[in-house]
């Protein structure tokens, strides 16, 4: 048996809840949209694209652009699901979803 | 050799461990057998992942290919990095709290349609398995250059490995071996980069040491007329680095022995975290990589090149035996030289031919580190092979116990016969994939290559669409799948070299490799346009849909 998707939380009537639900399920969608729209902008338009105009600047004693395209993004990307799992997380406290 | 008696004591260390595990970690239950019993931390999934993901290619081979591509070489870093954040942000937290063991399960649901799960089954196997033969191979090979063992021997060492901890224990075995695997690969991965890094630049740290290097190596390659080491496409156009780094995204996002481990874990939360501290172990290699690339090519050109023959260093002498690199003097000055250009070209200055593998397996010897690094590095080698196979394994077994036998053959099996064909299933696809390590048909390394594509362009639309938009009906996704492997195989098929029929690239020259990236843009617009004009799903899957946004309950009862 699954779990009722629509679930009842205290004091508050199926239509409030339901709307509650559909906010969350919103602010999720902007939140993850938002990281991925970093995510595109890292490892395609900074890392690829850009590449040999950021080469032409000197970081650690060789060029940024293949820095970043070896090194730079992948530290992006694991910022990217560290903050998705903080954000996340709080969210799911903020809308009473969590378990 | 004395090292010989290092990397024995090594590999026994390291395999009675595992077996040690194995015998600690046995299961009952079908649900430990395929998800470890939904108990793994997140730290230890996340390392478990990250030896389910890092193969013999990424221990051995990675840093080879990136020092022979330079720059270019990014798009597997990219690539192989950035897939997470996708598995991370748009799939793990929802099939976890779908709550099933496999990925077809979740497709059969999802699409209501038994045919879907079958057909998803069957490619999740195909897919398993021509990626379990290059571990399986991979292993044979270490076995054999190192202990001068047979590579059917090495196979056969590796599988029963294998096969104790993988049938005993199941999803839990492989969890909890993965977690001392991890450990084993990136200490030896780690110890031999510092231990460079220190010698070409007093920095102990290979993240900080390497772009300094990069712009020395940068020198040396001008002045030996090819282009810069840190120039960006010169082997890859730019077209195909950005759609194959796309498609080695999607795939990895869409590759099934990567996405069950995120079932394992107790909660949505932690199946969220999951992919933090995977992406941090993975990354610590991952980063690291380009380092011993540009280390060791640096190292390579200033020890060997324009050197004389007669006084090449040791580490040159005992390779040569093993045929990974070789000199041919053709202008007889009894000068290595290199240069641009095929070392098979008698025209060609280029003297020397070097198999990209040697970057990481030489690196102790050329960095004068010892035979016990050494012996460390063969591990690392095995731990990476056996612990990829071992997931891919999982993915086989339980593909044909839950999704095949369990669904359609013996709908009212007991838990223990479906234990039983799970385990026999697990055996056999040890016993086959070490066949096929042994024997390997002559596409397969190939073929691992298009892999990743054909995964992008199948699975990931399925089940992207399949979370985010409940309008997506069976028709819909069967046609996108469908599609999306057709149009990618058929570029493959006509493109590629080695196992294509030799056309030129038909589409703005795009590479067979980066199709995928293609494939799957397509897929996700047939999905979505035959969705619109096919009746709605039923009622059952919209509650599907919504019930998995939620996170609240992933913890309760699920009956399977």
């Amino acid at each position: 048996m699954r779990t009722n998707p629509r679930m009842h939380r205290g004091g508050l009537s199926d239509e409030d809840n339901r709307a509650a639900l559909r906010a969350y399920w919103k602010r999720n969608l902007h939140f993850t949209l938002v990281l991925l729209s970093i995510w595109f902008l890292a490892g395609y338009v900074v890392a690829i694209l850009l590449a040999p105009t950021l080469s032409q600047v000197d970081f650690l004693g060789g060029p940024l652009g293949f820095w970043f395209a070896q090194n730079g993004a992948i530290y992006v990307f694991w910022l990217l699901i560290f903050v998705y799992a903080i954000g996340m997380n709080r969210i799911d406290r903020e809308f009473d979803v969590e378990e | 050799m004395g090292a010989q008696i290092y990397i024995a004591l090594a590999v026994i260390l390291t395999f009675g461990l595992y077996i040690g595990i194995a015998v600690w970690s046995r299961v009952s239950t079908t649900k430990g057998f395929y998800v470890a019993g939904q108990g793994v931390p997140a730290v230890f999934n996340g390392m478990a992942t990250a030896a389910d993901w890092m193969s013999a290619a990424s221990f051995i081979s990675m840093a080879g290919l990136i020092a022979f591509l330079g720059f270019d070489g990014s798009v597997y870093l990219l690539g192989w990095t950035g897939g997470y954040v996708l598995l991370a942000l748009l799939l793990a937290p929802y099939l976890r709290k779908f709550g099933k063991f496999t990925v077809p399960a979740f497709i059969g649901d999802r699409y209501y349609s038994g045919t879907a799960r079958v057909v998803a089954a069957f490619c999740a196997i195909a897919i398993s398995f021509t990626y379990v033969a290059g571990q399986m191979r991979g292993a044979g090979i270490v076995f054999s250059r190192f202990l001068e063992i047979p590579i059917g021997w090495g196979v056969a060492v590796g599988m029963t490995v294998v096969a104790f901890y993988a049938v005993l224990g199941g999803m839990k075995g492989i969890t909890w071996t993965q977690v001392v695997q991890y450990v084993v690969l990136i200490t030896a991965f780690l110890i031999p980069a510092i231990a460079l890094a220190i010698i070409l630049t007093g920095i102990p740290v290979p993240q900080v040491a390497f772009p300094g290097v990069a712009s020395r190596l940068d020198g040396l390659m001008t002045e030996l007329g090819f282009s810069a080491y840190t120039a960006a496409f010169t082997e890859i156009s730019r077209l195909n680095v950005f759609l194959i780094a796309l498609a080695l995204m999607c795939g990895t996002a869409g590759l099934p022995h990567v996405i069950i481990r995120f079932y394992t874990t107790k909660t949505v939360k932690a199946a969220r975290w999951t992919g933090v501290f995977a992406l941090l172990f993975i990354g610590l290699l991952y980063t690291t990589a380009p380092a011993v690339a540009v280390f060791a090519k640096y190292n390579f050109l200033q020890t060997v090149v324009g050197q004389p023959y007669e006084q090449r260093p040791d580490w040159f002498r005992s390779w040569e035996a093993t045929g990974l690199i070789e000199f041919a003097d053709k202008d007889g000055d009894g000068m290595m030289n290199y240069g641009p250009g095929a070392f098979t070209d008698p025209e060609s200055a280029n003297e020397l031919r070097i198999d990209p593998d040697i970057m990481v397996l030489a690196s102790p010897e050329i960095g004068g580190l010892g035979d016990i690094i050494l012996a460390l590095v063969v591990a690392g080698g095995l731990a990476a092979a056996l612990s990829t196979a071992s997931g891919l394994l999982l993915v086989i077994a339980s593909s044909f116990s839950h999704d095949i036998y369990k669904a359609f053959i013996r709908r009212h099996a007991s838990e223990q016969e479906e234990l039983l064909v799970a385990r026999s299933a697990m055996l056999l696809a040890v016993l086959f994939a070490g066949l096929l390590g042994v024997y390997p048909p002559a596409f397969v390394a190939e073929v691992v290559a298009f892999a990743f594509g054909l995964a992008a362009a199948s699975f990931f639309p399925a089940i992207v669409l399949g979370i985010f938009d409940p309008r997506t009906t069976k028709e819909g996704a069967i046609s996108g799948m469908v599609f999306g492997l057709l149009f990618t195989g058929f570029y493959i098929i006509t493109v590629a070299p080695g196992i294509g029929i030799g056309w030129r690239p038909w589409l703005f020259g795009i590479s067979p490799q980066g199709i995928g990236a293609v494939g799957m843009i397509l897929g996700f617009a047939v999905s979505w346009s035959v969705s619109r004009v096919t009746p709605k799903p039923p009622d059952t899957v919209q509650d599907l849909v919504e019930g998995i946004r939620y996170p609240r309950g992933s913890a309760a009862p699920i009956e399977h």
